[in-house]
């Protein structure tokens, strides 16, 4: 595995008052995967279901709570000096937003250098040679490097984000909704792009994504997140083709499709994302859930097994277990 | 039938530093009484201009309709004095559903006296009482749990979804004959979006609305829209029954953009991307607007194709629209 959670927790203070914090937000609470190398990972859920903060868990940009990120086995929380250095130039992120995440008031070729310069010793020529390298990869023109950010369309500058991932020739990238921000045409061509840098370079993927048809296009392995816990993970196929969590199921047929005889159905769901600062007890998913019976609102379900590699947590598969058993 | 609202050659122009721009290029449509039209496009095809165009509610200074007619309950919208069009017709109507609930409602006044202003404005509930009783049963239609007790709460004590049912109750509250919808769902998630989706449904049901909803998303105008225009570069390239346009598309980019949407259920390793960019609004191409892009191109593209007429209601701007045996090639 090249990279791991395990045990995953991040939580934040709320409130400030005189006896301190008067909560908690458990945006992330007990969240374990792994992304194989050359492969992608994909984690989706709604908004506020933790899948950004496990990113930042991952990029350093947040210290957990709790539980551990591990990069080929070693776990990331200890790294100093020139392995802290090896793990960052390893792992790279790209952002949703290109209008954000690129600095408008440097040129693209700085952009793209300042990575390398931070990390890496190298000389004038070498490094143009690998920003030339970074821009071609992506499809854009050698004269690219001159302009500044402004002067590229909403695609081009998400090009430019993943040329400066790139060209510290990382073997795994964070995606925070990559195409998310991009009109639906030029989405493909990014998600094209992205795939054959994977196929190329070997580069594996730890998508967040809520473009549920996207993300069984574009990945290995799905993760479903909700609420700050993973309720269902397995390989896409599995996941997707045959989902056994709840929420799973509501995700799939609420899902909008491109075709005038899909009726999303309204029903399989009730109400609205409950609170990640007050989780609701036993099953997270239960005050919304059609099929919500006796445990559900006293006890966490156990992961149960539904397949190779793949498994959910919900009472109606323990219950199902056991009755197997008996 | 006599549609409840019909769009006519409508050209509206962006007076810019750089120069005037023409983001609605000659657009015509209707929508009957009772019937969802969906006008589709990416950023800067010109849809969300077209629907403020409607309300005449441009930027100023710099925005203006250039020519064309809006119609509604037979008069044309554009030739309206402005207080006529606000006492009577905007809100009243006609009306309007924004993308963001959270810039659409003021943080400082309470849900019951923002959905009671168009009641009080239109004065079609006079004193505090009735203006109260009206809101709570807006409120109602828009399936908000226990209407009376939330007249006095805040916008930020509603949830997201709620928040844009607040909005939508605002777009109803006087019964108008056309609503607005500018990307109504987009800032939702999937599980509320379906139930707004509904809710419109519902709506349109009870009232016999007519709406027009704008949108990026695919897959929300399949589930909702009995026709769909597809708008590119200012202009409508293809317009038709909802089934027709996604069974059969007639204009290369209205394929291009079905094309290029990963479906559920349907893996493939590779999407189908369209290449290029859409033209600069300042600088049109001089015949068909998709050209540049198109795969298909022919030497008669460098003029504007006229629309074909491809039956039941389906029309397509391309020359090669309704000629098959340029299609199979």
């Amino acid at each position: 595995m090249l990279l791991e959670v395990r045990g995953l927790k991040k939580h934040f203070p709320v409130g400030s008052g005189l006896l301190g914090p008067s909560g908690l937000v458990k945006a992330v609470d007990g969240v374990s995967f792994g992304v194989e190398e050359g492969k992608t990972y994909a984690l989706v859920g709604e908004s506020g279901c933790g899948k950004t903060t496990v990113a930042k868990l991952i990029l350093l940009l947040e210290r957990p709570t709790a539980g551990e990120v591990l990069y080929r086995g070693t776990s990331v929380a200890g790294l100093s000096g020139s392995a802290l250095g090896f793990f960052r130039r390893e792992v790279q992120a790209v952002f949703q937003d290109p209008f954000s995440s690129l600095n408008p008031r440097l040129r693209v070729r700085s952009i793209i250098a300042e990575p390398i310069r931070a990390n890496e010793n190298i000389g004038r020529a070498e490094l143009d040679r690998r920003i030339e390298e970074a821009l071609d990869i992506v499809g854009l023109p050698k004269g690219a490097g001159a302009l500044f950010p402004h002067e590229f369309s909403g695609g081009q500058r998400q090009r430019i984000a993943i040329a400066r991932a790139l060209a510290m020739r990382p073997k795994a990238m964070v995606l925070d909704e990559p195409t998310s921000a991009l009109d639906v045409s030029i989405r493909a061509q990014i998600l094209n792009l992205l795939s054959d840098i994977q196929d190329e370079f070997g580069v594996a993927y730890l998508i967040i994504a809520h473009d549920l048809a996207l993300v069984e296009h574009f990945s290995h392995d799905t993760g479903v997140m909700y609420l700050g816990a993973m309720v269902e993970q397995g390989p896409t196929e599995t996941v997707f083709g045959n989902p056994q969590h709840p929420y799973t199921e509501a995700l799939l047929a609420s899902a909008p499709r491109p075709d005038p005889d899909h009726r999303p159905t309204p029903d399989v769901i009730l109400g609205e994302i409950g609170s990640a600062l007050n989780p609701p007890s036993g099953c997270r998913f239960h005050p919304r859930c059609p099929h919500a019976f006796g445990p559900c609102a006293g006890t966490d379900p156990a992961p149960v097994d539904t397949g190779p590699g793949a498994w959910a947590r919900c009472h109606l598969l323990t219950e199902n277990a056991m009755e197997k058993a008996e | 039938m006599t549609p409840a609202l019909k769009v006519e050659n409508l050209v509206t122009e962006l007076a810019l530093r750089r120069g005037v721009l023409r983001p609605v290029d000659g657009v015509s449509f209707h929508v009957d009484p009772s019937e969802t039209l969906g006008i589709v496009g990416e950023s800067g095809s010109g849809k969300s201009m077209t629907c403020l165009s409607l309300l005449r509610l441009l930027p100023k200074p710099g925005g203006r309709i250039a020519s064309g007619s809006v119609v509604v309950g037979g008069r044309d919208l554009t030739r309206l004095s402005e207080e006529e069009l606000a006492r009577d017709w905007r809100g009243r109507r006609i009306s309007m559903v924004t993308q963001d609930p959270m810039t659409s409602l003021n943080p400082v006044y309470t849900v019951g006296d923002q959905v009671g202003a168009p009641l009080r404005y239109h004065r079609l509930a006079e004193g505090m009482r009735a203006v109260r009783a009206g809101a709570a049963a807006v409120l109602g239609r828009v399936r908000i749990p226990s209407p009376e007790s939330r007249l006095d709460e805040y916008p930020h004590q509603f949830s997201g979804g709620m928040r844009q049912r607040v909005v939508s109750a605002m777009a109803i509250a006087c019964e108008p004959e056309v609503m607005i919808a500018d990307e109504p769902t987009s800032n939702l998630d999937v599980t509320i979006q379906v139930k707004m989706i509904d809710l419109y449904r519902k709506i349109q049901e009870e009232t016999g609305v007519a709406i027009v909803l704008i949108t990026h998303d695919m897959g929300v105008a399949a589930s909702i829209c009995d026709r769909i225009a597809v708008m590119y570069a200012g202009r409508i390239v293809e317009t038709g029954p909802a089934r027709r346009i996604f069974r059969a598309p007639a204009h290369p980019y209205t394929r291009a953009l079905l094309d290029s949407i990963p479906r559920l259920g349907r893996k493939s390793r590779r999407l189908t991307a369209l290449g290029g960019q859409p033209p600069d609004l300042a600088n049109p191409p001089t015949g068909c607007r998709f050209a540049p892009r198109c795969a298909l191109r022919v030497a008669k593209c460098a003029a504007y194709p006229p629309d074909a007429a491809l039956g039941e209601g389906h029309s397509a701007a391309c020359w090669l629209a309704g000629n098959e045996a340029d299609h199979a090639a």
